[in-house]
């Protein structure tokens, strides 16, 4: 069988960031896929080694809209661990609070837009509607929609005041009925099933040894989280469960989400209701020379920082690993053997959110020939008249 | 006034290009289609395909890889074609300005009708400019404001 | 397997790779190694210990380039930095690509990005620069200078 290309990107409407993905497909069958990224680095890590240690927090904020709390949560968690102090109690629960709260918006922000590669555009809109709420409790706590700039070296920059929890309480109780219908609309829904069960399964040992992490690995059995096993923040203060499901296809990682989100919920009424009077930050002379590791769980997975000082106030090397790093090469375990109608729910299952929807060119292996427009519609209507006739048949 | 401009600016769809962004200004342009804020009442929709776009929505810290590919797509756009600059990053380039990898800022690329500023801008900022862009068309062409 | 063991196990099956542990805090240990032992013991840290590799991150010194393997025992919350010192002279290293797909990617970053060889790496192209990126201007490296003419720096105002 003839093996034809099918270029998904770089640019595609509704999605994040531009990314090329180069899907080898016989026939209908996915053989092989190739990867380019590099649309979007901007060499922050250099840029880091030229901003002084308070400003390095809001320049890792700008790494990922999304995840605007992971980045500055796990680079303040390695230059603590650099200069040996840690934050006072009442800055780990309201790291915590934000932490949990960007969680929350970002799972109903996938699952919307898994809902929207599917065709299921009520999903998309009911899950938006919804996070626009989340966003309002984030807009009472920091005062920012996105990109929160809370997190510094010590602790917090701003507290949580005692007037706003009641309102904040209230909305997060408000969340969770619509959060169930949600839940029902989508997990019990059979087109959704029919979708998603047995659709690009990683296996337990190829999670392990791509180093898959978050969602993505606890899918396929792997139980690990960071919150759990390496407790930062107020985790191991808090009462949760960690959510592991055993499958690896895409409709785990869709229960996976849902599920974190109520227990993200939890843990939000937890910290507002134990939240502890005190300081919100430590006083930190100097950073002295050394180096630090922090990590922590975000979203979509586990978010790596490593900081090097040489005892001036800007860091030597700041090394950034996110999520998204580890878990994009398992494209080559999910997505072939699938069907190329499959890719693209396939592709959004890990969270980077990618659809294939315009912009498509066939071209045959050997590069030779371009199949034109024209082209196309003669095979389509070849394959409508064959059609025809086996329905006449029949 | 032609009736080219008229039909233009009744419905203006437009197509979203991130260039190096962080993503928060291409979830709050999505966030401009959902139920709270609905930008389709102004007869804006987010089309799929360059082609059919009437204006580029550009995000992000033009890198060096996308330089080439942003010309090439205003280069596809039909005309009349109009140009948004959305967040701090397409305008000046932000915090990016010294990085490596971001030589350019958008206006040296391609020419860019409005500017909306913020990190990332509220999805109210961003129908607001749009409107303006709707406005200062209809001024130049003697139609009515919005 | 309890931390103290565990580096101890390590100690014992490896006297002559490791040149020195260094315990930073309960959560974290950096051990320099040679820099021919990196495939062995990352292979018994993947295989035996069942740690999960995080990233590799190059770091420019002065003198030698360093390269730290982060991996990470999650059942004893713990963190084990390997750390590579290489001469600028001959950045070579082993790839690890033959013990974890993991490996991959951090590797084509660090080559890119550093200037350093990772011999029988599979394929080891650019990950993230741009095809029109001169060749040997390895931008993470501190002797970087401005190689373009034409970038602007001022936000003409």
């Amino acid at each position: 069988m003839p093996r034809t290309i099918v270029p998904i990107g770089p640019y595609h409407p509704l999605q994040e960031e531009p990314e090329f993905f180069i899907l080898t497909v016989e026939g209908e069958t996915v053989v092989d896929i190739d990867l380019q990224i590099g649309y979007n680095h901007r060499g922050i890590e250099k840029l880091s080694e030229r901003k002084t240690y308070d400003q390095v927090t809001f320049v890792v904020e700008r790494v990922c809209g999304i995840c605007s709390t992971s980045h500055p949560f796990a680079y303040t968690q390695a230059v603590e661990d650099l200069i040996s102090v840690e934050a006072p109690p009442r800055a780990k629960f309201i790291r915590t609070i934000i932490a949990e709260g960007e969680r929350l918006h970002s799972h109903l922000l996938w699952l919307g837009l898994a809902g929207h590669f599917l065709g299921y555009n009520t999903i998309f809109m009911w899950a938006w509607k919804l996070r626009e709420e989340i966003l309002d409790v984030m807009e009472i706590l920091s005062g920012n929609r996105n990109n929160y700039a809370m997190f510094k070296v010590g602790g917090v920059w701003r507290d949580i005041q005692a007037q706003d929890i009641p309102q904040v309480l209230k909305k997060i109780e408000s969340i969770i009925p619509t959060l169930e219908k949600l839940k029902k609309a989508v997990i019990d829904d059979p087109v959704l099933h029919a979708r998603t069960k047995g659709i690009g399964i990683l296996s337990k040992e190829a999670a392990i040894d791509y180093g898959a992490v978050g969602p993505t690995a606890r899918a396929s059995g792997v139980d690990r989280d960071i919150r759990k096993n390496c407790p930062y923040g107020a985790y191991d203060q808090i009462d949760w469960d960690m959510i592991v499901t055993q499958n690896g296809d895409v409709f785990d990682k869709v229960v996976i989400r849902i599920n974190e989100m109520f227990e993200s919920i939890k843990i939000i009424q937890q910290c507002l209701a134990r939240l502890p009077q005190g300081p919100i930050d430590c006083v930190i002379k100097d950073i002295p020379p050394g180096e630090g590791i922090g990590h922590i769980e975000a979203p979509r997975g586990e978010c790596f920082h490593y900081v090097r000082s040489d005892g001036t106030n800007r860091p030597v090397r700041h090394k950034i690993r996110a999520p998204t790093f580890m878990n994009l090469p398992t494209f080559k375990e999910t997505v072939i053997g699938g069907t190329i109608s499959d890719a693209a729910i396939v592709l959004a299952a890990i969270d980077p959110c990618y659809c294939c929807t315009e912009r498509m060119a066939v071209r045959n292996r050997k590069g030779q020939t371009l199949w034109t427009g024209e082209d196309l519609i003669r095979l389509s209507q070849e394959k409508t008249a064959q059609i025809k006739t086996q329905m006449g048949q029949s | 006034m032609g009736i080219l401009d008229d039909a233009f600016l009744k419905s203006l769809w437009v197509f979203h290009l991130a260039t190096g962004s962080c993503n928060n200004c291409d979830i709050e342009i999505l966030d401009c289609l959902t139920p709270r804020h609905d930008i389709e009442r102004f007869g804006m929709l987010l089309t799929g395909s360059i082609k059919h776009a009437d204006v580029l929505l550009v995000t992000g810290a033009v890198n060096r890889q996308c330089i080439p590919r942003i010309k090439r797509l205003y280069e596809q756009m039909p005309q009349p074609r109009l140009v948004v600059a959305i967040g701090e990053c397409a305008l000046s380039r932000g915090v990016f300005i010294h990085s490596y990898n971001c030589p350019l800022p958008l206006d040296h690329v391609i020419p860019v009708d409005v500017y909306i500023p913020g990190c990332p801008p509220r999805p109210e900022a961003i129908i607001a400019g749009l409107v303006k862009l709707i406005d200062q068309r209809k001024a130049q062409t003697g139609q009515a404001k919005v | 397997m309890k931390r103290q063991e565990l580096l101890q196990t390590l100690r014992e099956r490896f006297p002559d790779e490791i040149l020195g542990v260094f315990e930073k805090s309960p959560k974290r240990v950096y051990i320099q190694i040679q820099p021919d032992a990196i495939v062995r013991l990352a292979q018994y840290l993947f295989k035996e210990i069942r740690a999960r590799f995080n990233i590799a991150s190059g770091v420019d010194g002065r003198n030698q380039m360093e390269i730290l393997y982060h991996f990470t025992v999650e059942d004893i919350d713990l963190v084990i930095s390997l750390r590579v010192t290489l001469p600028k002279t001959k950045l070579e290293i082993a790839s690890l690509t033959s013990v974890f797909t993991a490996a991959h990617w951090i590797e084509r970053e660090i080559h890119e990005l550093l200037g350093i060889n990772f011999v029988g790496h599979p394929k080891l192209e650019r990950l993230l620069l741009p095809e029109d990126w001169p060749e040997g201007v390895h931008p993470l490296r501190k002797d970087y200078q401005e190689w373009d003419p034409n970038a602007i720096r001022d936000r003409g105002v």
